[in-house]
């Protein structure tokens, strides 16, 4: 049968055009029951023997997504027509159903309703397409109550009453509401509260139809609607852009604007509802008006540095140097002082007037719920509001209506939110899980994961499936392969951290004939097992990397691969992506007898950073190994000092190292990791690589190659750091990478061997962060890495961590001719759409290894109790200055003064005239940038249940008396 | 955007390898020698056939020439558009016609004449040149020009890893790879296979190029249907069946 299927489109211009499509109705639609004789078992998604069939309707899929997700809920039959209106309004919930429908544990089915001859509905003149749709889910319900007659009963969920009616009447068929539903399931408590804030709603609902509380006093002002929105960017009053916020408090962000300087919200007020990650349009409001609507004037607190990155990729000899300075905007502010009088320069202040797009996050947000207020207990069972506290600062508490509050106070739960009105000062927030108990480290890591947006599901069967069976070794298959060359006579030895399992560079050295050196760096041929668009690949390329936690790590790859098929352990042979040089005693590479191949290559010895460091230093050692590993190094040394010389940056960054107790998994010993000769060979090796794989692939795939760059910072993003350095009589030159590596090297203070380690750190901030990205993406010229001084870089070496280097690796292969691409890498959109969610996936990697190593660091502190170190201060907020301490590698917020071991009343710090410094009031101290100070640091529990790590200012004078302090704060500890 | 859905639809409800309705008419102008529409879903072309005729102007000496003119209603489209018969598009679909149709014409029999062949689009929804190809068979079998063998043609396309025939316009825009294809189902010959936008490995172009094949022969099958009709109506016409 055939339909046409007409409508009127407004195109870009403005003009209405209409739209004609044809539309076949078919009568081959399997019903997806076993009950159904004419459908096919393959089809049959359904259970003969379920308790009833649920239709649902586009309401409850869009808003009671997690209720469906709920593990008890089975046998649900979601019309097409409800799939293609979720798609339209909230493309996660619509995927996350897709994915209910595709998992073969679950029973949810999806009816192709509109296509199908006998449950197609036109509309009719004058009905509403909301009208319309909702009478082809009631077709479908008629449809299969004749189908299925009396031997299953079909029920109609749906979050609207006039359909329930309507369906009673017309089809004769069960229908209620989720929470109705959720009641009738007496088998499973939960689903009642998953439902929870459905109820309400319904009352809601109820009470506004029955005209009962028209008047609710509105708390925020309303949004405007998008037409005149619309209006308002075009002619320029208004403004659009993604809403930032302080790390510390959600009423305090910013906005991107067009007029080149940032719009400036503070005030709960001025916010209007507006979270974290939202596109919001603004209005910029006079100054004066901000102290009258409550929020706060002048100069904002800068977002702490406290989380902040560093940019470095921890552990990771490639990319050391890389500056990725993730949050560069940020960054900047935390030096800021306060505005100075003159309102030139001083950011325009704005209000929210509208919200383009919620950035509600699907999967949700983590948090505790908070004791009640007035001390009592919760009563169990019963329904009440409670407020919820997300981990992340840079949202607001929430509402949430609960009827197990009692179970859930000290627990890490997720919550997502459900909608924000303008009567309601806090939004309201619905329970999806626990995740555990508040201060365990494993619920605290699974906190940090689920914030990271970190998959940690275990492969699926289809995965593993693709792996070849274990034990597995080189076969004769590899041997006979006439593009494999077998390198195993080679002395290959590999350089790793302590501990590490899935070594995936090794290398080589060795004198030719002709007096050079031939040297070689030979990776793990991952992309030999993973091939393309397989589940294995898929999963990879969705996990993008490995991420390393202080206890744990999560893999890109399964274990087989990652700590075994591929990994180039010692004495065992192994396959290779070799990249060969030769290179003259004077270290000069050769460029034009490089040779890429595959090969197979036997390890002589897998060595940590330190045994090689104590092979190269000794003297004495003449084996063949030591003796490679000591060419390596002066190569090494040789290579380094040439990137240098081309304005390669030499940064610092804070990379915390722990040392932990295996068995307990406590920490036993925290601090800054050592940088070794050893760990710079193996750096300079890699980025060798690196460069030479990047421009073998950029030859051949001008356009879909991978890529990294790292674009170079704008100097107004150094401006902070150039203003604090100018007390102490220190310029950087921040023109260019070689003008700036100089003057960090200048940029030291007698007497002072931190000074020069903390100006690195800082500057790192400042920078922009490394990216991949699909060649097309950019111009030639914009290819530079900055960090590194190169004009092409990639990542080659370890495509056991890294998806980018398995794309790299195959890339590699193909231009040699001897794989063929899939279509995908040849696309320009697919790569950049792959190279976009490793940038994400790398970040979040990072974020979470630093959450890592966060969470155990208050581990160790709440083990060894308070301790008074020497820190120095690296940030000034109005209220607060931000200090690093250096023995720890540790970073945060003092906010408090004590004196002689007493906390002192106030912190009466106020910002200097320049803004570079802080001056108490009685003006007897001050403090500026790069000051040493003395902080005591301990653990506390702050709001309830949370315990964090606080720091406090010992006051100078008190200073001697520091270890009185420790002593007394010992002892209340153990008591 | 999604072309397929996991239920294995596409967005207008047909399976991956199923044409769109196929409607044939043949005599459709009276004042052509030969005429036919053509539709394809809701794609119209309407074929006009004028010769073999005898005009001064470079003839050849042993065999007939064929002419080709493309144009497209400003109104094809949902949006008003002018859009010319001269411009390069509508060029090359001309020449492509022309080379495919005069290759399955016994031009040897017709010397010294010139057969012109005006397409007019009327409705465009993806697979134009396919129409045009069919429309202007059934326009030249239905003048009485010698024919080698009948002609079907069909369009297939590659999207989200799915061989697709018989794309809409929705489906065109997708940015697949495009194969137009036109085939002789008696002489089982490839007359044209074009392929337009992207890359393909050469195990999926071999599977699109068989998918292609089976869609022209079903579209044959339609042709031939109606030729068959066209003329039963004649026969009846003229009183001799």
């Amino acid at each position: 049968m055939w339909q046409k299927n007409a409508y009127l489109k407004k195109t870009r211009q403005g003009n209405v055009v209409k739209v004609v499509r044809e539309h076949y109705l078919r009568d081959d639609i399997s019903s997806g029951t076993p009950l159904d004789p004419q459908c096919s078992p393959s089809d049959a998604k359904l259970s003969a023997d379920a308790r009833h069939y649920l239709v649902v309707d586009t309401n409850v899929v869009l808003k009671a997504t997690d209720f469906l997700e709920h593990s008890s809920i089975d046998d649900v039959i979601v019309p097409s027509i409800v799939l293609q209106e979720a798609k339209s309004r909230n493309l996660s919930a619509y995927h996350r159903i897709r994915a209910l429908a595709a998992d073969p544990q679950r029973r949810f089915y999806v009816f192709a309703n509109e296509n199908h001859r006998d449950t197609y509905v036109k509309q009719k003149d004058g009905e509403l397409i909301n009208d319309r749709n909702d009478r082809a889910i009631r077709a479908v319900v008629s449809w299969y109550k004749q189908l299925l007659g009396d031997k299953m009963q079909v029920i109609l969920l749906s979050g609207d009453r006039e359909n329930r009616r309507l369906a009673r009447e017309e089809c004769g068929a069960e229908a209620c509401s989720v929470q109705e539903y959720a009641r009738m399931r007496t088998d499973d408590k939960e689903l009642l509260d998953l439902a929870a804030h459905w109820g309400q709603q319904e009352f809601d609902e109820d009470d506004e139809s029955e005209g009962k509380s028209k008047k609710r006093r509105r708390i925020y002002e309303d949004h405007r609607p998008l037409s005149s929105l619309t209006q308002g960017i075009k002619n320029g009053t208004l403004h659009q852009g993604v809403l930032n916020v302080s790390r510390y408090c959600w009423h305090e962000g910013f906005v991107p604007s067009s007029i080149g300087q940032e719009i400036r919200i503070e005030g709960v007020s001025r916010m209007n509802r507006a979270m974290a990650g939202d596109v919001v349009v603004v209005e910029i409001v006079p100054d004066n008006v901000a102290s009258r609507s409550g929020s706060r004037p002048g100069a904002a607190d800068g977002p702490d540095a406290d989380e902040e990155d560093d940019g470095y990729d921890v552990g990771d000899e490639t990319t050391g140097l890389e500056a990725s300075a993730v949050h560069g905007v940020d960054d900047a502010i935390c030096l800021q002082g306060p505005q100075d009088d003159d309102s030139s320069t001083k950011p325009p202040s704005g209000q929210v007037v509208g919200i383009i797009k919620r950035a509600w996050r699907t999967r949700g947000y983590c948090g505790t719920i908070m004791p009640p207020r007035d001390g009592k207990d919760f009563v169990p069972g019963r329904a009440r509001w409670v407020r919820f506290r997300p981990k992340d600062r840079r949202f607001p508490h929430m509402m949430m209506r609960t009827a197990q509050a009692d179970q859930l106070l000290g627990k890490n739960i997720v919550a997502v939110v459900e909608e924000w009105q303008s009567h309601r000062r806090l939004p309201d927030c619905r329970y999806v899980r626990t995740i555990g108990t508040v201060g365990d480290t494993e619920a605290e890591t699974d906190v940090l994961l689920m914030e990271n947006d970190i998959a940690t599901s275990p492969f699926t069967p289809e995965v593993l499936a693709c792996l070849p069976p274990l034990p597995w070794d080189v076969g004769p298959a590899d041997v006979a392969d006439p593009h494999r060359r077998d390198l195993r006579h080679l002395c290959v030895c590999s350089v790793d951290p302590p501990g590490c399992k899935d070594i995936d560079d090794a290398l080589h050295v060795r004198l030719l004939p002709n007096g050079n050196y031939e040297l070689g760096v030979h990776i793990a041929d991952v992309t030999h097992f993973v091939k393309p668009e397989t589940a294995l690949d898929t999963e990879a390329a969705q996990r993008g990397t490995t991420v390393y936690l202080v206890q744990r790590r999560i893999d890109m790859l399964p274990k087989a691969l990652t700590e075994d098929i591929c990994s180039l352990r010692g004495n065992v042979d192994r396959l290779a992506f070799s990249v060969l040089w030769e290179a003259t005693l004077e270290g000069d590479v050769l460029h034009d007898k490089t040779t890429f191949t595959k090969s197979i290559i036997r390890s002589r010895a897998a060595l940590t950073y330190e045994e090689a460091q104590t092979r190269i230093d000794d003297d004495r050692l003449t084996d063949d190994v030591s003796m490679s590993l000591k060419a390596l190094a002066r190569f090494g040394q040789i290579l380094r000092k040439r990137r240098m010389e081309k304005g390669a940056l030499e940064l610092a960054s804070p990379e915390v190292k722990l040392s932990i107790d295996t068995e307990s998994l406590n920490p036993t010993d925290i601090g800054l990791s050592q940088v070794r000769l050893a760990n710079k060979m193996v750096e300079e090796m890699m980025l060798l690589a690196n460069s030479t794989v990047a421009e073998k692939i950029l030859s051949r795939f001008p356009s879909s190659a991978c890529l990294r760059r790292h674009p170079a910072a704008p100097r107004s993003k150094y401006e902070p750091l150039l203003k604090a350095l100018e007390p102490h009589g220190v310029s950087l030159d921040v023109t260019s990478n070689k003008r700036l590596a100089e003057t960090l090297d200048g940029a030291v203070l007698p007497g002072d061997p931190f000074f020069n380690t903390i100006v690195r750190m800082m500057a790192t901030r400042c920078m922009n962060e490394a990216q991949y990205f699909g060649a097309a993406q950019y111009s030639r010229s914009e290819y530079y890495h900055f960090g590194l001084a190169m004009d092409l870089y990639t990542h080659f070496t370890s495509p056991i961590r890294r998806y980018a280097d398995c794309l790299v690796h195959r890339f590699l292969a193909a231009s040699m001719d001897q794989e063929v691409l899939p279509a995908s890498a040849h696309d320009v959109d697919t790569v950049k759409g792959v190279t976009d969610n490793l940038n994400v996936r790398h970040r979040n990697a990072q974020f979470a290894g630093r959450a890592s190593v966060t969470l155990f660091t208050l581990i160790y502190f709440k083990q060894k109790g308070t301790v008074t170190e020497a820190a120095r201060v690296v940030g000034l907020r109005k209220k607060s200055v931000i200090v690093f301490v250096p023995k720890y590698g540790i970073e945060g917020m003092v906010g408090r003064i004590l004196s002689g071991g007493e906390e002192a009343a106030k912190w009466d710090y106020v910002m200097n005239k320049s803004g570079n410094g802080v001056v108490s009031q009685s003006g007897k101290r001050s403090l500026k940038v790069f000051d040493s100070v003395t902080v005591r640091i301990e653990v506390k529990t702050t709001q309830g249940y949370e315990e964090e790590v606080i720091m406090s200012l010992v006051d100078e004078d008190a200073a001697q008396s520091a270890d009185a302090d420790m002593d007394t704060a010992d002892a209340m500890d153990e008591t | 955007m999604e072309y397929v859905t996991p239920e294995g639809l596409r967005t207008d409800g047909r399976r991956p390898r199923e044409l769109r309705k196929l409607g044939c008419q043949l005599g459709t102008l009276e004042s052509a020698d030969g005429s036919a529409t053509c539709e394809m879903g809701f794609t119209k072309v309407l074929a006009a056939v004028f010769g073999p005729r005898d005009t001064a102007g470079k003839l050849h000496p042993d065999r007939a020439v064929v002419r080709c003119q493309v144009a497209t209603a400003p109104f094809s489209a949902g949006e008003r558009r002018r859009r010319g018969k001269r411009g390069p598009l509508a060029t090359e679909q001309a020449a492509t016609i022309r080379e495919t149709l005069a290759e399955n014409i016994h031009l040897e029999l017709l010397p010294r004449t010139q057969i012109d062949l005006y397409f007019h689009v009327l409705q465009a929804d993806g697979g134009i040149l396919s129409t045009c190809l069919n429309a202007g068979m059934l326009a030249l079998a239905d003048a009485g020009i010698p024919l080698k063998d009948l002609v079907g043609s069909c369009t297939v396309g590659y999207l989200e890893s799915t061989p697709l025939l018989d794309l809409n316009y929705i489906e065109e825009s997708g940015g697949g790879p495009l194969l137009p294809m036109a085939y002789q189902p008696n002489m089982d010959k490839i007359l044209m296979l074009q392929m337009d936008k992207g890359k393909l490995p050469v195990e999926t172009f071999e599977v699109l190029a068989t998918l292609a094949t089976e869609g022209c022969r079903a579209v044959t099958g339609q042709i031939r249907q109606s030729l068959m009709n066209h003329t039963k109506q004649l026969a009846v016409a003229r009183g001799s069946v």
